[in-house]
């Protein structure tokens, strides 16, 4: 008997060819609603305005409004101001419901669910929504800002601790719990130290995305260098805004670099 | 050995760790209240603001569900806008990636410039981005799907070339050592390693794009933006309301998809 060599057939299953097919067509579907039903004036876009717009607009980014940095940077230190102040308090107010969504702390799958949502719900809100909600609630101020940064970032950060908390070493709290250790005692000897290093790391990167999510707050009223940005922008001012915009750019960096290296000393 | 044995420790940690503890507690405290003192934000005047709040909470409900026919419209743009968006960025990012990778792109001038301009482009917020478009083509979608792209395109980068720098290079070798080019050794060795982060990674863009998208509109770039600043300057707070429901089912719903949707992929 000759002996056929024959490579084995490649395993094909109809089941995933068929997947292939239902997925690709549901991909073209979604592409064809959303390039037919698109609304784009392309004869306003490529106009004669459009090239005068880019002409007059594009070199005034380049010649900044030097001699408007002292209001600018007044602004941006507010911004700052509403940042830390509300990631502060983001940082606090997630603990507790951290721990409320750590499996290993509160062993009671429903309470760990609530928590779940709750903070969900809460990553759901883009900052400028909640921003807009303050804004009717405590007026047009700062403290608007303040807590719908607070509020915003509570969302993430709880997540964010949770996981840490349930990746902790148990075994430590059960030395303690056998030495008969009080709830306290537990929490301040067992937990803290092997969750506070990240916490600190988390609350340091979240602070950083909320120096930029604040810059734009004032856009609908929240305070902070955005109000500025809203008044240059209707009053065409461009040299203006290029400047808010390289003073933003700036301060966004060097905080970036601060934040990056107490982050790399902390973990 | 017998001064030893009577050792007492005073506390669990070394003098050295509680000192720099307090005085970064001190200095973290300190900030905290000069800036509470700067925004005249004492987290006190939430509470003695709460008679507000709950009156805003009367100005809002019960949300006015008459005006959802209005919102569909813009909403769907907003959709659109973010699914634009973020195919273009994916296209665009990806020949960006490979430069920004530093096993790809062995220049380091390429390679340090492109990551330079990245972190700059990352530091501008999307707003400011679609404010200044707006001002270049004025109202529209188009604006917002420009701005989005630009903006888009700074994070996906900096994700995917972080992706190709981690990926095992030894593959690359081999198919060069037999002969392939640098295209060959992108489609057979690189692409293969890294397409299912690519993919999740595009999908989670696109998630922040819809939430950018849908507050694009502020200044004039299109979608249900647009309806939200119309309805606030009207006081039209059921109609607010509604719109801000609308917005947190879709972000909920979008989510869930792509989250279940990328857990399949990674």
């Amino acid at each position: 008997m000759a002996e056929q060599l024959t490579l084995p057939e490649k395993p094909k299953s109809k089941l995933t060819l068929v997947k292939r097919i239902f997925i690709f067509i549901i991909i073209a579907l979604i592409y064809i609603w959303t390039f037919t039903s698109i609304e784009i004036r392309w004869d306003n876009i490529f106009s004669e305005r459009t090239l005068a717009n880019i002409d007059r607009i594009i070199p005034k980014f380049f010649q900044p409004a030097v001699e408007e940095t002292g209001s600018i940077m007044e602004k941006m230190f507010e911004t700052l101001f509403i940042a830390y102040t509300g990631s502060l308090a983001a940082a606090i107010i997630a603990i507790p419901l951290a721990f409320l969504c750590a499996s290993n702390m509160v062993r009671n799958k429903f309470l760990n669910n609530i928590g779940m949502w709750i903070l969900g719900a809460v990553r759901a809100f883009p900052e400028i929504v909640l921003a807009i909600i303050f804004v009717a609630a405590v007026g047009p101020n700062p403290f608007a800002g303040v807590l719908a940064i607070a509020i915003g970032s509570t969302g993430m950060l709880g997540k964010l601790y949770s996981e840490v908390i349930e990746s902790i070493d148990m075994n430590v709290i059960e030395a303690l719990e056998a030495s008969g250790a009080n709830k306290l005692q537990i929490l301040f000897y067992g937990i803290f130290p092997q969750v506070l290093p990240e916490f600190m790391s988390y609350a340091i990167y979240r602070f950083e995305i909320d120096v930029r999510a604040s810059s734009v707050l004032g856009i609908v009223g929240a305070g902070g260098i955005g109000t500025l940005i809203t008044f240059a922008y209707m009053n065409r001012n461009w040299e203006e805004v290029g400047m808010i915009l390289l003073v933003i750019i700036i301060t966004v960096t060097i905080i970036d670099q601060i934040s990056g290296f107490i982050r790399k000393r902390l973990v | 050995m017998s001064k030893e044995s009577s050792f007492v420790p005073k506390g669990l940690y070394p003098f050295k760790t509680k000192l720099i503890i307090t005085i970064s507690l001190i200095v973290v405290f300190g900030f905290y209240l000069l800036s509470s003192i700067k925004t005249e934000s004492f987290i006190v005047h939430f509470f003695v603001k709460l008679p507000n709040v709950f009156g805003l909470v009367g100005d809002f409900f019960p949300p006015d569900w008459s005006y959802v026919n209005q919102v569909w419209p813009k909403l769907f743009e907003t959709i659109h806008i973010a699914i634009i968006a973020t195919t273009i960025a994916v296209i665009i990012s990806i020949p960006f990636s490979l430069l920004t990778a530093n096993n790809v792109t062995t220049n380091s001038w390429i390679y340090q410039g492109m990551r330079l301009i990245l972190n700059i482009i990352r530091t501008i917020p999307d707003i400011i981005l679609a404010v200044v478009f707006v001002g270049l083509f004025g109202i529209g979608a188009f604006s917002g799907i420009i701005a989005l792209i630009i903006f888009a395109v700074g994070i996906l980068v900096k994700l995917m070339s972080e992706v190709i720098e981690t990926i095992d290079m030894n593959p690359t070798e081999a198919i060069r050592a037999s002969g392939g080019n640098g295209l060959q050794t992108i489609s057979f060795a690189i692409v293969p390693q890294v397409l299912p982060q690519f993919i999740s990674f595009s999908l989670y863009v696109f998630e922040i794009n819809i939430r950018a998208s849908l507050v694009l509109g502020l200044v004039g770039a299109g979608g249900i933006g647009q309806l939200l600043n119309t309805q606030i300057n009207f006081m039209n707070y059921p109609a607010v309301s509604t719109i801000i429901i609308i917005v947190f089912a879709v972000v909920v719903v979008i989510d869930i998809i792509s989250g279940k949707l990328r857990e399949g992929l990674v």
